[in-house]
């Protein structure tokens, strides 16, 4: 963000800087989700329980790009066009994809409290938060449908996000068998 | 013409259009090029001399040289924007020839010299709207491709002319991933490249072509997309089928033969109605053929221009 910001001011986004930050926050917008969803296989992997409180930080700042990528798209690309805005979320299907992973990581923003983890319990806040798992793949393919031909940064984080996954499901696989191997003594 | 009211102007208070073209000109070039004092090293190139060309002028504002040098899509150095301006010191523009054969009576291998001297020097500004909805305006210099083709003399086989670009990965990092089938291939059909508009292109901006901008020789078709826009040019062939251009091969329901700029039809992941001219704020609506409709909307009539992209 800083870096950003430093270049707008110096004039170095470029010959189409609307292009340029909208460019970059959706990137880190990808990036924060793939890191938030890598923390919980880090801990698992090395124990280190702090990593979970980094994890809410990781996934606001997400959601913080999110807002920031969406509203360059609605101001500065589209100058509140709301016909065009319309047409493109209903006719195009890389901003369809976008718009509702966008729109689904809201209630995961105003969820992310502790008061809000108290009042929906421990079992229904980890349900709506598993959400964040189609939201990242919804994520990927926003940005594989919109690049013109070089598919390589959007499988890059595709082929992160598919090994983050495969991590929690070796994870999960294993406790289950843990659990069920305790149940039986 | 009087109006009631208002004083009707001497026809001796006419400024001469010489003189109003020259001042406008100037203008455009003092505005578009005072850039390029600040870009410095990244031109410097060597002055080619034009004649402007009146017929080619636009009202439209000029791209600074700093935007036209350091945005580019040229996906033999890189697939970035910003990576040809980098990586273009590799391109090695001498010795140069073009290899024009095929279809034609007198085939030839044009070194760039000749090809330099082979008709008089225009400058021309033109629109570039390239397929992913951001534009340019850019003062090319060069003269009508038709110029090049009388030379061969087109036989009544050739129906489309098939440009090829420079294969080289040594020169050109960005083949050695197949993100396009290399060489790149372009292609017209024979009228488009006998059109005045069609443009065999040495220089920009006074100077000869950058080699970001498809150094040392390209074509601008100005009422297609940037993509039909072929640069580096190494053969041109006439030929007698319609040719498969790269970008036909690399998304057939996206890139067409034709990709004559169009509004109203879409790119199927795009919308096409509107663009992004650099260094405006608001976007602007497309115009049907990029704003030249008068002078092309000829070659395609009767012809459905939906099916035909």
């Amino acid at each position: 963000m800083a870096l950003l910001l430093t270049a707008a001011w110096q004039d170095e986004l470029g010959a189409n800087p609307i292009e340029k930050i909208t460019h970059n926050t959706g990137y880190w917008t990808l990036a924060f989700l793939l890191i938030s969803i890598g923390v919980t296989p880090l801990r698992q992997l090395s124990g280190a329980s702090w990593l979970i409180r980094l994890r809410r930080m990781l996934g606001l700042f997400a959601f913080f790009y999110a807002c920031l990528h969406f509203l360059t798209y609605l101001v500065l690309d589209q100058f509140f066009d709301w016909s065009a805005i319309a047409k493109d979320i209903l006719k195009r299907p890389y901003i369809t994809v976008g718009f509702t992973a966008f729109l689904f990581l809201i209630p995961l923003a105003v969820t992310s409290t502790n008061a809000m983890q108290r009042r929906l319990g421990g079992k229904h806040w980890k349900r709506l938060h598993r959400m964040v798992y189609p939201i990242a793949v919804a994520g990927v393919m926003h940005f594989a449908w919109l690049v013109k031909k070089d598919l390589s940064r959007p499988l890059l984080f595709g082929g992160i996000l598919a090994l983050l996954l495969a991590l929690r499901w070796f994870y999960k696989i294993k406790s289950a068998r843990l659990r069920r191997s305790y149940s039986s003594i | 013409m009087k109006l009631p009211g208002i004083p009707a102007i001497p026809a001796s208070e006419i400024t001469p259009r010489e003189l109003f073209y020259q001042r406008r000109h100037f203008m455009q070039l003092a505005l578009g090029g005072s850039t390029a004092l600040l870009a410095g090293a990244a031109f410097g190139g060597e002055k080619l001399a034009s004649s402007l060309s009146e017929a080619y002028g636009l009202t439209d504002k000029l791209t600074p040289l700093e935007d036209v040098s350091q945005y580019n899509n040229f996906y033999e150095f890189d697939t970035s924007k910003e990576g040809p301006a980098k990586m273009a010191g590799r391109l090695k523009t001498r010795p140069w020839t073009v290899s024009v054969e095929g279809e034609v009576r007198k085939p030839k291998q044009f070194a760039i010299e000749d090809l330099l001297k082979l008709a008089p020097m225009q400058e021309r500004i033109y629109r570039l709207r390239c397929v992913e909805a951001w534009s340019m305006v850019i003062p090319w210099l060069g003269y009508p491709l038709a110029e090049l083709l009388k030379q061969v003399e087109p036989t009544s086989e050739a129906r489309y002319v098939e440009f090829v670009s420079l294969h080289d990965p040594e020169q050109l990092p960005g083949q050695r991933r197949a993100v396009l089938e290399w060489p790149y291939r372009e292609g017209l059909r024979i009228d488009e490249a006998m059109h005045p508009l069609a443009l065999l292109t040495f220089g920009l901006y006074g100077e000869v072509l950058p080699n970001q901008n498809g150094a040392p020789v390209r074509i601008v078709v100005p009422w297609k997309y940037g993509f039909k826009s072929a640069k580096s040019i190494v053969k041109i062939r006439l030929v007698n089928q319609q040719p498969t251009t790269s970008w036909m091969q690399a998304g057939p329901s996206e890139y067409g033969f034709y990709a004559n700029v169009n509004p109203e039809v879409d790119h199927p992941r795009w919308s096409q109605a509107k663009e992004r001219r650099l260094g405006d704020f608001l976007k602007r609506p497309t115009l049907p053929f990029n704003g030249y409709a008068e002078q092309v909307a000829g070659l395609y009539a009767g012809m459905d221009l939906t099916k035909n992209f």
